[in-house]
């Protein structure tokens, strides 16, 4: 296992589209070793996404299990993952280890039902709520070159964006 | 590449205030862009109808920084203050409380509430108070993010005696999610 080097923006490589992966083998799962210890090296992240570490493919992992008496399913390791139900728009504060020094305010769904291959190309789907569900929801952004900063919030007012 | 980290700069928070009306940001940052000076943190609000801006300001020395604005807010009608300041950018701290406070207008709900939470070891970073309602009977609403190292439990105790009063309070933890 090793700490993985963490692009943060301005880097433009933040901002590309991840591609889906195909092949479930001995390298994806060394890969998701390394990027599991990435993550627990950042100091009190709860997940993190392959294009954090340049590695542009559809893989994130979320681990909220830190915070205490939330509900939540441990380490999930989501591979492919597309959220596919979701309910709910709750605020909250977000950061992120690609954006040192600042954090903002962002809706997010309250709750979502995400489906993702596992590491052995096993289709699984979980139903996730609250923070644990706001954090596969900014992993999953980040596979599609969305940083936390696209959906920032006015913190004065909390303003709403109208939809387009 | 990004610009090497410099330790030496001499900011300055430039003050503005006045009558409020389209295109002040933009003739103040214009003015200072073409002086040569970088722009840091800044907050402008509207209040009472005024316009008011904090903003850090570096990259010339007071005088010239003067030289650069004045003629900008004398021709507006703004007031002008400008100070040289020990801060620096990065030093944020993360807010763990957010803080809501509201009731029917009176003196003293600013006052009251804040004390509890100095004598509870709450730090303010972040104030917005706002009079709504009505002009025969207004409101007022005040939005605190904060930090306190003990925790929301301290906070409620502190704030516990307030309520009798008629003041609405309201205290919720805040987790930043990293990920």
């Amino acid at each position: 296992m090793a700490v993985l080097e963490l692009l943060q923006y301005p880097d433009p490589r933040l901002k590309q589209v991840s591609a889906p992966v195909t092949a479930f083998d001995a390298v994806l799962q060394s890969f998701l070793a390394d990027l599991e210890a990435t993550m627990r090296a950042g100091p009190g992240s709860v997940g993190i996404a392959a294009p954090q570490v340049n590695h542009f493919f559809r893989i994130a992992i979320v681990d909220v299990s830190s915070k205490p008496k939330i509900p939540q399913h441990g380490c999930l390791r989501l591979i492919n993952p597309e959220i596919v139900q979701r309910a709910g728009e709750v605020k909250g504060r977000e950061g992120c280890m690609s954006v040192p020094d600042y954090t903002g305010t962002v809706l997010r769904a309250q709750s979502l039902r995400v489906r993702a291959q596992d590491a052995d190309g096993q289709w699984r789907e979980f139903e996730c709520e609250g923070y644990e569900a706001r954090a596969v929801q900014h992993e999953i952004d980040h596979l599609d070159g969305l940083l936390f900063l696209d959906r920032v919030i006015s913190p004065r007012h909390d303003l709403f964006r109208r939809n387009r | 590449m990004s610009a090497p980290a410099r330790h030496d700069v001499q900011w300055h928070m430039l003050t503005v205030v006045g009558a409020d009306r389209p295109g002040i940001v933009a003739k103040l940052t214009e003015a200072l862009f073409r002086g040569g000076c970088n722009l840091g943190e800044a907050s402008m609000a509207r209040l009472g109808g005024n316009f008011c801006i904090m903003l850090m300001v570096e990259g010339v020395n007071a005088v010239t920084l003067e030289q650069q604005v004045r003629p900008v807010t004398d021709a507006l009608g703004l007031r002008l203050h400008l100070d040289s300041i020990h801060g620096k950018l990065h030093q944020h701290v993360e807010p763990n409380v957010q803080i809501t406070v509201y009731g029917a207008d009176r003196p003293g709900i600013v006052a009251q509430a804040t004390a509890a939470l100095a004598a509870a070891g709450f730090d303010i970073l972040d104030l917005y108070t706002d009079v709504g309602g009505t002009v025969e009977r207004p409101i007022y609403i005040m939005l605190i993010d904060g930090y306190v190292t003990e925790g929301v439990a301290v906070i409620e105790r502190a704030i516990t005696p307030l309520r009798a009063s008629g003041i609405e309070i309201r205290v919720t933890a805040l987790d930043t999610l990293i990920g």
